[in-house]
């Protein structure tokens, strides 16, 4: 277990920081990368939060999708592969029971992260595609 | 290909640098240079403004001077398919002179200046564009049918490029990477099952931009389109890759609901091409918008992610591109479902 502070309140310290102190006295290349370095720090905020529970999500539909009994030891990456290699040899496809359910949920799971005012987010959550679920 | 200087890497000394460029404006048009600046923008090219004798040339030449890099055409090619382009009546900027071996600043050309601009969001955005931004779409229509006429047996050897190829190409970058991404193979099952036809248009390949987009296109407040740009990725290939490439999402700086850059709607801009004597094959061109999307995306994911994580450039903003691959996947959802 690690020590307090959170890492979440330390990454808020320094986007604090980079605010307030220090990009209102860069100009130019500089300013620019100092706002790109603040995007940056909220995926990280972001994905702290999100993605352990987004993972799980993720983990268990994969099992489901690939026939993997909900025990077995199996981890993302590997279940990830196969799962791709079933979509390109066309053995699954958006036909297959769960599989646009799945991809629309790790999408949303994903930009939720990256870029949640992504227009093309923002108008897939208008037409009330599922968010990817968090367990 | 036009042999490099023998010692490329002085030329960034900016002192040498304005010295060459100096001997060729003394020796082509009979005047010293003045007001060198770099323009910004053009990570893969370099563009130098300067005035001369009055008036103001933009010289572009690859990064630093070294020779081309895989993809990029060499400059005298490039020079002489501007050539054609404005003696078909295409608005490109004006080849001034091509740079020799003897010059020393490496692959180069000039151009003559025009006035206009190219940053998407204020043409999509700024208040003076209003009145020229509803035509756009047929501008733009109107200008590759034109350019997709040109007699490519006069021109120099071109690279050829089609739809195989390039999906080929892209899946081949994102199997490298080994990092899986499901829609992404989706979209490579689909692609692969709905290729267009050696030849979506009856006449068959033609002379293709290659990067016909929001960025390289030139907007004045004016006249609207002024200019097509960034001719290094000019191929023959299927004409209706640039009918999809400026509808890729990515391209739309969030005006999602007008799919031509932006600033239309793809009835208009296909009806100016038709217009013009050009030949819709509106499947082939979807193709080409979900090819282009699912690129951009490769880009992103296996490319920039590439160049970050082995230290080529370590750079915040090019690590962060990486991450802007996710939006090229809801994007591929969407239009995979026919949502978009």
């Amino acid at each position: 277990m690690q020590d307090r502070p959170a890492a979440e309140d330390l990454l808020a310290a320094v986007r604090r920081f980079l605010t307030d102190t220090a990009m209102p006295q860069l100009q130019g290349h500089a300013a620019f990368n100092a706002r790109v370095a603040g995007n940056v720090l909220d995926i990280l905020t972001r994905e702290l939060d999100l993605a352990p529970g987004f993972q799980k999500a993720e983990l268990a539909r994969l099992k489901t999708l690939l026939n993997v009994t909900p025990e077995a030891e199996a981890d993302l990456l590997s279940l990830n592969r196969q799962l791709c290699d079933k979509i390109a040899s066309g053995e699954m496809d958006l036909t297959t029971p769960g599989l646009q359910d799945h991809l629309i949920k790790i999408t949303m799971g994903k930009l939720a992260i990256d870029q949640p005012k992504y227009q093309g987010y923002n108008t897939a959550q208008a037409k009330d595609w599922p968010e990817q679920e968090s367990k | 290909m036009t042999q490099t200087s023998e010692k490329p890497s002085r030329a960034t000394d900016s002192e040498i640098f304005e010295a060459r460029i100096d001997a060729i404006c003394r020796a082509q048009y009979g005047a010293p240079v003045s007001h060198l600046k770099r323009l910004s923008g053009g990570a893969s090219q370099e563009s130098w403004q300067y005035i001369c004798d009055g008036r103001a040339y933009v010289l572009r030449r690859n990064p630093r001077g070294q020779n081309t890099s895989s993809n990029a055409l060499p400059k005298a090619t490039e020079a002489a398919v501007l050539e054609a382009a404005a003696a078909a009546g295409i608005a490109v900027p004006r080849v001034s002179y091509i740079c020799a071996p003897s010059d020393e600043i490496g692959e180069a050309y000039v151009m003559e200046f025009i006035e206009g601009e190219t940053i998407a969001r204020k043409i999509l955005r700024d208040g003076e564009f209003d009145a020229v931004r509803p035509n756009l779409a047929r501008q733009c229509g109107a200008l590759l049918a034109r350019l997709h006429q040109i007699d490519v047996s006069a021109l120099p050897e071109l690279p050829y490029s089609d739809a195989a190829g390039e999906l080929e190409k892209y899946t081949g970058f994102l199997r490298q990477h080994k990092q899986p991404h499901p829609v992404f193979e989706l979209a490579i099952k689909w692609l692969s099952d709905n290729l267009p036809p050696e030849k979506s248009c009856a006449r068959g390949p033609a002379l293709v931009h290659g990067d016909f987009r929001n960025g390289n296109i030139m907007v004045s407040p004016e006249d609207g389109l002024v200019a097509l740009l960034d001719w290094e990725l000019t191929h023959i290939g299927d004409p209706m890759e640039d009918l999809g490439w400026p509808c890729v999402p990515s391209w739309r700086f969030g005006q999602h609901d007008l799919p031509v850059g932006g600033f239309g709607q793809r009835a208009e801009f296909y009806d100016a091409y038709r217009g013009e004597g050009g030949e819709v094959d509106e499947a082939s061109a979807r193709f080409w918008e979900i090819l282009g999307t699912l690129k951009w995306g490769i880009m992103c994911a296996v490319l920039m992610s590439a160049t970050f994580e082995s230290g080529a450039d370590p750079s915040v903003e090019r690590g962060s591109i990486g991450r802007r691959s996710s939006e090229t996947e809801i994007d591929l959802l969407r239009m995979l479902l026919e949502q978009d």
